[in-house]
């Protein structure tokens, strides 16, 4: 109901918005919850375990209960805090985990069962006959579990992620926030303050206690227009600080477009990394409830909520209030409410000593024993020592305390420490370096200790960066101190909640310690107590002080358990932000991409890259036309293909050839000026790093050639080698990979071709020569090598002048009856040669299987080369590189294993595997490459391939692995 | 006490009265037959299986903490036997065969479910790899299927087949690999070992290991020194430090793993997706908390918590490869301790010192090793011989060169 | 996480590439035996506490460094870059 005069709504502005199909009208300024009350709607969800009814309890981002699925034009989003969605014009919203409707819900039944579903019961059951738990018993939990819905479509919702630097992080806006960060403000200090609510202010705005004589909000409002007018300050409201990292780094969610209407120009959230030189945490406290039995009512709330939802939205959430509670602060409720004009019921203090000064009955000592209402709270029970007593009331306001919201001081493993004077845990100081804590954060609970510590602790903060502060004026304010006698549970017939969101009720926890899980860690996990949603901000401490009592333990021995970041629930969607579709990795393009894309050719993945994996030609139907087509054109004409993304690495200085040396098991010192030379790189276990040519452009300067998978592998690994074993040598690294542009020409007519392109003919340049060259005046670098077995040439120039080079190579190709061929055509023509790829130096192969033992020079040190001469590195054991080969054709068996024939399939009769195989349009016969156990002894014998995935059991013949060409007097050509 | 349907009812209908504790709390003996150092998955299962296979009855399971309180009770509760290398494939091969019987076994639901493992893969090399793979399995007697793109998308129509930054071509499916309930795992292996007589000590961190003339002959702790004819540590997580008692360095760096849960959802995921190009796996719990994890944060650690930008990773693997969970909010995120070797395999073996026996090294993928690695274990040392399917986990491997590097990314350390 | 290269000032952690300890500084000689190039490449100290490792600036100036820092703390003590101390003469 809502009350004439009360709260900070715009009246003015009405707003309807749909719950349960039922369209009910707000104002601007109320959360969903604020207006379900305003509308006398109590029930707002059901309980995950029980299907209880249940009722808002909160007024926070710590609501267990009132969880809602919000329904959008295109998604919808589950588990929605009612106590944190702002209404807005035509916001759609239902209740969730209940079938068929929230009033009645089939699962209602569990509540009928719940003797027999108590903390850990599946453990005990569910177990015979064992076909039943994936087939019946399992399903069936899992449709009863869960609490709201995925659509299971794409989310096409814009998020972001930003950055953001300042030298304080001012975490809340309550009164010690507010003088923190207006301490630092005036001080010129670079301040980011953050609040979790759409306004500033805190509890300052829920409580309205007086400043200065005056409403709290009118200060609040003064602050806020001075910090929102200073250039150094950036105020963001409606964003969580969710957690604490290492080195001053604080990830917070702003929630930037859920407020209103989904607009194309604002992301739904933002996901923020705030670099912090210092930061206090001013995020309050919370209030917790109290276990007595049947506590879990709709209308049974947190007296501190019925409190904001007075003062904030000028609502009450009942007509006749009951206020519950163990401390001085819950009165407050009481006594607001009757201002307003509200009938207090009763208050019940658990405290015998209290005093008695309302204006309404006040019982003291006294306990509620039991409630009733089966849709929401009609009447309770309650004793004291004048006798047992029974209450109409349709919302009680309950308070067992507040706790410091001590969270982000546990995120670096910080364990918070029992404070016995409040009955609360307090953060332990330093528990994040460069994060102090202030106000009731820190267990200070009157407005003028708040403010006073907000203003030390920006002034401290800020001295140890180096920026002095000065105290600015505080407001006037209460400083009665906060009295309090722990009440965590009242014994009674019926269940007592603790964690409503999971419901575990004290009945839980005992039973946990009486089944011996005594420590708090296994107390939490056996019950599940304070992992649901609301991760038990509400129910924690009050699980942990039963769980004590039940174990004969104190509190403080007991412990807590640890607090994760992050401080509340976080989407996937604003962390994951820019990861959707093709934003997850950088994309690299050659710079003959387009010039690709326009014939056609259908361009794959290469790592990051990009490349085309065949140039169809109109009538070809399949990819395999496609390569054929290409591999023959390259055999018998000319093909032109782009090899930019082949690692390149410049190497200058008076020590390259000394240093190629040690990194390469073969020697490049004695390679002359103006040759190329074939390069195996080890890592330093002795297994194949990578594989490439290193060309000597001059005397002390060599371009070496790397795989494109290992390009940045290959970067660092030099880097790494040159920086911590000979960084006093005359060496300089560095990558051109994206500064060149490279083509490889290959076949019977790549000296015709490139003789069409260059500016001069080329004159004696025999296999494995490099050199300048030029292309249409265009200075280039030209190397005789070939990975096709063909005569070949690559032919680079400066990046810029690519895509021009590659076209015209084409026409000219073209015109000479070849053309452009890509990578299936480029890997066919390597087997058919017997080159090797990552394919077969896997990470797990030698020099010795690869057959190039003899390449790991005898005579110098090279990286590797010690480990590569362990025993089970070498020898007949070893899985050796072969060739394969079938005259029939057959899919491919990749990845198949190899049998000797006669022998019995399984394990340890494998001998070795698939990791290369084509169709090889030359020889008429599939080739394949492997790793056979003594394999290069085996040349000849036909072995049994076996690819149970593919349905294939295959004869085939070992053989070298250079099927074309052996002696190769093609390359020579 | 045994459990069942049965007595759920009866004792529900007395109030829950009348269950016994889990375990009995002993204070430790002054001797034992055999000692072992750690009270996580592993070290209860080696436990137990002590006391099961080969009738020890005077052993200790040693726990500085709770039991299940390192990475049995933070991890993403994946259980699958589909390894390559001979070594690892008949060892997980042995460990998903114990797990098919565990319920019975131990009286106790650990919710093993096989609701089947895709691993995508996204390029033609990528393929024939999980080929290799797929062909192993099925060689050693397990199952796979190879799918292609449509034959994922049956299974997984929720994925982004049309813009994804790694394309699907298809996945590696195994129909019996899956997901348990983690905790189980280990309280229910600590009941088995209790209800065979071994103590279960918690609270009690060992601070040396006795050593005599080469031999082994007991261990000092913070409750005071426990004589033992054989220790075995298995302390994942903390093996450096352990073995640091006895004076061994081991093969091993400890880097953090972080997981993550979202809040309960209706069942929308039945299978574990694994995702290789963005390392992103997940599957969904029984509660409806979407469970998923990630690669490393990279960075040796003991401090149990991560940082952003491995969280960020992975989400954003999450956001390119099924944008269907966005809106899905994390919960809670942890990191657990991993023993990371430098081949990515774990280590079963005897040690320099007589009765000293090591396992450890499970890099990232121990949960669904427990009841193997426990089996093995417990065989070492009953029989100072290794079983059958754990001698390929030698300690001296590194050494002598013979690897199981089933990534194929070397000896450093984090990278597997 | 955050780090300070000694050239770029402090970046984030996720410029870094981590390698490992400091042991990968000491390359045993090519005949030191296989227990020196297992020490060297396999086993570690591992400590819980303060440590010093190699990290790469990948993302920044292509720097290898030595960060001092705590493993359990995660707090960082310094950086040095790798580079430096070969040109100061440390035998590597």
């Amino acid at each position: 109901m809502r009350i004439l005069g009360k709260g900070q709504i715009d009246r003015n502005r009405p707003i309807s918005f749909r719950f349960d199909g039922k369209t009910y009208q707000g104002y601007q300024g109320d959360t969903v919850a604020s207006a379900l009350l305003a509308n006398d709607v109590r029930l707002m969800g059901r309980s995950f375990k029980y299907h209880r009814p249940r009722g808002v309890l909160t007024a926070g981002s710590e609501e267990p209960n009132a969880l809602l699925e919000v329904i959008g034009a295109t998604n919808q989003t589950p588990n929605v805090r009612a106590t944190m969605q702002e209404v807005f014009e035509g916001l759609n919203t239902q209740s969730q985990n209940r079938f068929p409707s929230l009033a009645f819900d089939a699962l209602g039944v569990n509540d009928v069962f719940s003797r027999f579903l108590s903390a850990g019961f599946y453990y005990k059951t569910f177990m015979w006959p064992r076909a039943f738990w994936e087939k019946l018993y399992e399903p069936m939990i899992r449709r009863a579990a869960g609490l709201g819905r995925l659509s299971g479509k794409h989310d096409e919702g814009h998020y972001e992620k930003a950055y953001a630097f300042c030298d304080l992080l001012v975490i809340g806006s309550g009164p010690a926030g507010l003088a923190a960060a207006l301490t630092a403000a005036r001080a010129g200090a670079d301040v980011i303050l953050a609040e979790e609510d759409r306004e500033l202010g805190g509890r300052l705005l829920a409580d309205e206690p007086e400043l200065d004589g005056a409403p709290a909000r009118d200060w609040v409002a003064t602050v806020e227009a001075e910090l929102r007018g200073l250039p150094n300050v950036r105020v963001m409201t409606r964003t969580t600080v969710t957690g604490a990292y290492d080195n001053g780094t604080f990830g917070a969610l702003e929630r930037v477009g859920l407020h209103t209407p989904a607009r194309a120009d604002l992301p739904r959230e933002c996901f923020w990394r705030i670099v912090a030189k210092r930061a206090v945490l001013a995020a309050g406290a919370l209030e917790r409830p109290i276990a007595f039995p049947m506590n879990d009512r709709p209308g049974i709330m947190m007296a501190g909520a019925v409190r904001s939802y007075l003062n904030r939205w000028g609502v009450t959430a009942g007509k006749r209030v009951t206020v519950f509670a163990n401390n001085d602060g819950a009165r407050q409720t009481a006594r607001q409410l009757m201002a307003a004009g509200v009938e207090v019921a009763a208050i019940l203090d658990s405290r015998e000593d209290a005093s008695a000064i309302e204006d309404c009955p006040v019982y003291l000592g006294a306990r509620v024993t039991d409630t009733s209402g089966r849709l929401g709270l009609r009447a309770i029970s309650g004793s004291h020592v004048g006798g047992d007593f029974q209450i109409e009331t349709d919302c009680l306001a309950m308070s067992g305390g507040w706790n410091p919201t001590v969270h982000l001081t546990c995120h670096l493993n910080g364990r918070p420490r029992w404070n016995a004077d409040i009955a609360a845990f307090v953060p332990s100081e330093g528990a994040v370096p460069g994060l102090s804590v202030a106000g009731a954060a820190n267990g200070d609970f009157t407005t003028h200790g708040c403010l006073a510590a907000g203003q030390a602790a920006a002034i401290a903060a800020l001295a140890e960066i180096g920026v002095t502060a000065a105290a600015v004026p505080l407001p006037r304010a209460e400083g009665v101190p906060y009295a309090i006698q722990p009440l965590w549970l009242v014994e009674g017939k019926g269940r007592a909640w603790l964690d409503f969101a999971n419901d575990v009720t004290t009945k839980d926890v005992k039973l946990s310690a009486q089944e011996g899980f005594t420590s708090v860690e296994h107390m939490k996990r056996y019950t599940t107590q304070g992992m649901a949603p609301d991760q038990g901000k509400s129910s924690n401490v009050a699980a942990l002080a039963v769980l004590a009592d039940a174990t004969g333990r104190g509190i403080p021995e007991t412990g807590t358990t640890t607090y994760r970041p992050p401080f509340t629930p976080v989407s996937i969607a604003s962390m994951g932000a820019g990861g959707r579709a093709e934003g997850f990795a950088p994309q690299r393009f050659t710079t003959s991409d387009q010039a690709s894309r326009d014939r056609h050719a259908p361009m794959i993945e290469a790592g990051l890259w990009y490349r085309p994996s065949y140039f169809p030609k109109p009538g070809e139907k399949t990819w395999r036309e496609s390569c054929d087509r290409e591999v023959n054109m390259v055999r018998s004409a000319v093909g032109v293909s782009d090899v930019s993304t082949l690692g390149k690495i410049d190497i200058q200085g008076k020590d390259a050839a000394r240093f190629l040396d040690l990194v390469y098991t073969n020697t490049f010192s004695t390679l002359p000026v103006s040759r190329v030379r074939y390069g195996l790189m080890l890592r330093e276990d002795g297994l194949v790093l990578d594989d490439g040519t290193t060309a000597r452009l001059g005397e002390n300067h060599y371009l070496m050639t790397t795989t494109t998978a290992a390009a940045g592998l290959v970067m660092r690994h030099l880097d790494f080698i040159h920086q911590t074993h000979c960084a006093d040598w005359d060496l300089r690294l560095i990558s051109v990979t994206e500064s060149w542009a490279q083509f490889a020409v290959a076949g019977p007519k790549a000296r015709a071709l490139l003789n069409a392109v260059l500016d001069a003919p080329l004159g004696d340049f025999p296999f494995m020569a490099c050199g300048e060259t030029q292309v249409g005046g265009v200075k280039g670098r030209l190397f005789r090598i070939s990975f096709s077995g063909e005569e070949g040439y690559e032919v680079a120039v400066p990046s810029r002048y690519g895509e021009s080079l590659f076209r015209d190579l084409v026409a000219k190709a073209e015109a000479m009856g070849g053309g452009p061929y890509g990578m299936e055509a480029l890997n066919v023509l390597r087997i058919e040669k017997g080159f090797i790829t990552h394919a077969e130096i896997h990470g797990r192969t030698t020099a010795f299987d690869i057959g190039m033992e003899k390449m790991v020079s005898a005579k110098k040190d090279c990286i590797g080369k010690a480990m590569a001469a362990r025993p089970g590195m070498v020898g007949e054991e070893r899985e050796q590189l072969v060739g394969l080969k079938l005259s029939q054709e057959t899919k491919a068996f990749g990845g198949a294993h190899l049998f000797t024939q006669g022998e019995a399939v399984g394990r340890e009769a494998s001998q070795g595997y698939v990791t290369s195989v084509c169709w090889s349009p030359m020889f008429g016969a599939m080739l394949a490459m492997g790793f056979l156990k003594n394999g290069r002894a085996r040349h000849g014998e036909k072995i049994r391939i076996v690819d149970h995935l593919r349905d294939l059991d295959l004869i085939a013949e070992v053989c070298d692995p250079v099927f074309h060409d052996p002696k190769g007097e093609k390359l020579r050509a | 006490m045994r459990y069942s349907g049965w007595k759920v009812i009866t004792q529900g209908l007395l109030g829950n009265k009348g269950w016994t504790p889990a375990w009995r709390d002993p204070a430790p003996k002054a001797e034992y037959d055999a000692i072992i150092i750690g009270g996580g998955g592993h070290g209860l299962s080696t436990a137990y299986y002590l006391a099961k296979n080969h009738g020890l009855r005077n052993i200790a399971v040693l726990e500085k903490g709770y039991l299940g309180g390192g990475n049995v009770g933070r991890n993403t509760t994946i259980v699958r036997a589909n390894y390559f290398l001979k070594g690892n494939s008949e060892f997980y091969s042995h460990s998903l065969k114990l797990w098919e019987g565990l319920e019975a076994e131990l009286n106790y639901n650990v919710m093993h479910s096989q609701r089947g493992l895709i691993n995508l893969f996204h390029s033609d090399g990528q393929r024939d790899a999980f080929a290799r793979r797929g062909n192993m399995m099925i060689n050693q007697g397990d199952d796979a299927i190879l799918l292609d793109r449509e034959g994922v998308r049956e299974h997984l129509p929720y994925l982004d087949f049309e813009q994804t930054r790694f394309p699907i071509y298809g996945g590696l499916l195994h129909p019996r690999g899956g997901s348990a309930r983690h905790d189980a795992v280990a309280w229910g292996y600590a009941r088995g070992a209790d209800r065979l007589g071994v103590d279960l000590i918690q609270n009690c961190e060992v601070t040396g290991i006795d050593v005599e003339g080469g031999k082994v002959v007991g261990v000092q702790t913070s409750r005071g020194a426990i004589k033992a004819k054989k220790v075995g540590i298995v302390v994942a997580g903390r093996s450096s430090q352990v073995a640091a008692m006895a004076g061994m360095r081991l093969p091993i760096e400890s880097h953090i793993l972080q997981a993550f849960v979202t809040e309960g959802l209706k069942p929308v995921i039945h299978h574990v997706v694994s995702f290789g190009m963005g390392h992103f796996y997940i599957s969904q719990s029984d509660k409806g908390g979407l469970v998923f994890g990630g690669d490393l944060d990279f960075y040796a650690s003991y401090a149990a918590r991560g940082n952003l930008p491995m969280v960020e990773h992975v989400m954003e693997a999450g956001m390119t490869l099924m944008p269907m969970i966005g809106r899905a909010k994390v919960l809670r995120s942890w990191g657990g301790i991993m023993d990371m070797s430098p081949d990515g395999s774990p280590i079963i073996d005897k040690t320099h010192i007589d009765g000293l026996y090591l396992d450890c090294g499970w890099n990232y993928g121990g949960f669904k090793a427990v009841p193997a690695s426990g089996w093995c274990m417990a065989h070492l040392m009953a029989t100072d011989t290794p079983h059958e399917v754990a001698r390929r986990f030698r300690l001296d491997r590194f050494r002598t060169g013979h690897l199981l590097d089933e990534e194929g990314t070397g000896s450093q350390h984090n990278l597997h | 996480m955050r780090l300070t290269c000694p050239l770029c000032g402090p970046r984030d952690r996720r410029e870094f590439y981590y390698y490992g300890s400091e042991d990968y500084l000491q390359r045993p000689g090519p005949d030191a035996g296989p227990e020196a190039w297992d020490d060297h490449l396999h086993l570690r100290d591992n400590i819980a506490g303060e440590v010093r490792d190699l990290w790469y600036h990948e993302t920044g100036c292509s720097q290898w460094l030595i960060v001092t820092r705590n493993t359990v703390t995660h707090e960082i003590l310094s950086t040095e870059l790798v580079a430096d101390r070969k040109k100061k003469g440390v035998r590597a």
